[in-house]
């Protein structure tokens, strides 16, 4: 599976990588911002999942979610942020996200998220 | 003009303290002991690793997470799951993430609309912050297994503007 990892925080892509390498086969790419996102997708995508932040300089994930649905509306997004409140969650859903998991998270919150996605998307395809 | 009020929201100050208990025990597995906030008016933060995160929106000012420089080193140890040294980039990344985290917890308790800011890291003895003139601020004095840190709140609510 590959997985574009989405963060300005490397500490915060670090711990993704160390989840998602329980998964069998995945191989992960990794982006600081949106722009950055938006340009690891055009260099070596199609990926499988995104795991991307709301809180970025240059471009936040919002904008990067709703720039990549004008084009993919299949890729499993997953938004991972301290942006907790209800309106947040629905926006981020609005504008395409599968998923939604808050900071601070559990290792195993995260991978059961994945998994749950992952299922979602799969069998919507 | 914006009403603005003078003092400071007891729930704002409560939020901080539950949202550094829950960001510390679950990203780390430290556990803190919390202190009794008290007005702090001197410029310096009380430690020497400061993680500033802004807010704005209904929310204005900012808030401090002021690390002991040996608290912090073990709170990144525990959250990177390596040894990290003050003068490496990922010790900053990873004492403003933690901060952002802190920060980003507390506002969902706030019961306003407010953002944050991406965080900034200053590591230094006696640095000196600006702060809000127009609003106290409260330091919630912390401590644990790993050391001391400081949680200072200068933050004040603002009304909505309408039109």
């Amino acid at each position: 599976m590959k997985i574009l990892l989405v963060d300005d925080s490397r500490t915060m892509r670090n711990i993704w990588k160390k989840v998602i390498s329980s998964i069998d086969g995945s191989e992960a790419v990794e982006a600081g911002d949106g722009n950055e996102g938006l340009a690891a997708i055009e260099k070596s995508g199609p990926f499988d999942l995104m795991l991307i932040d709301w809180n970025m300089p240059n471009m936040d994930g919002l904008s990067m979610v709703k720039k990549v649905r004008e084009t993919d509306k299949s890729t499993a997004i997953i938004m991972v942020t301290t942006e907790a409140e209800k309106p947040r969650i629905i926006e981020a859903i609005k504008a395409g996200v599968n998923n939604y998991v808050v900071k601070p998270f559990t290792p195993d919150t995260l991978k059961d998220k994945i998994d749950e996605t992952m299922k979602k998307v799969g069998a919507a395809s | 003009m914006p009403d603005e009020s003078k003092g400071i929201n007891p729930k704002l100050i409560t939020a901080f303290v539950s949202s550094t208990r829950n960001v510390l025990s679950m990203m780390v597995g430290v556990e803190s002991e919390i202190g009794k906030p008290a007005l702090k008016t001197e410029s310096k933060p009380c430690y020497d690793v400061s993680g500033i995160v802004g807010f704005s929106g209904e929310v204005a000012g900012s808030v401090v997470i002021s690390f002991h420089e040996e608290a912090a080193l073990s709170i990144v140890e525990a959250f990177c799951g390596e040894r990290i040294e003050v003068d490496n980039p990922d010790f900053a990344d990873a004492i403003g993430e933690l901060s952002n985290m802190i920060a980003g917890n507390a506002k969902k308790d706030f019961g306003l609309e407010a953002s944050i800011g991406i965080p900034s890291v200053i590591i230094g003895p006696e640095h000196t912050l600006a702060r809000l003139s127009d609003v106290p601020c409260i330091a919630i004095p912390c401590s644990s297994e790993v050391g001391n840190f400081s949680v200072e709140v200068n933050i004040k609510q603002v009304s909505k503007v309408t039109v």
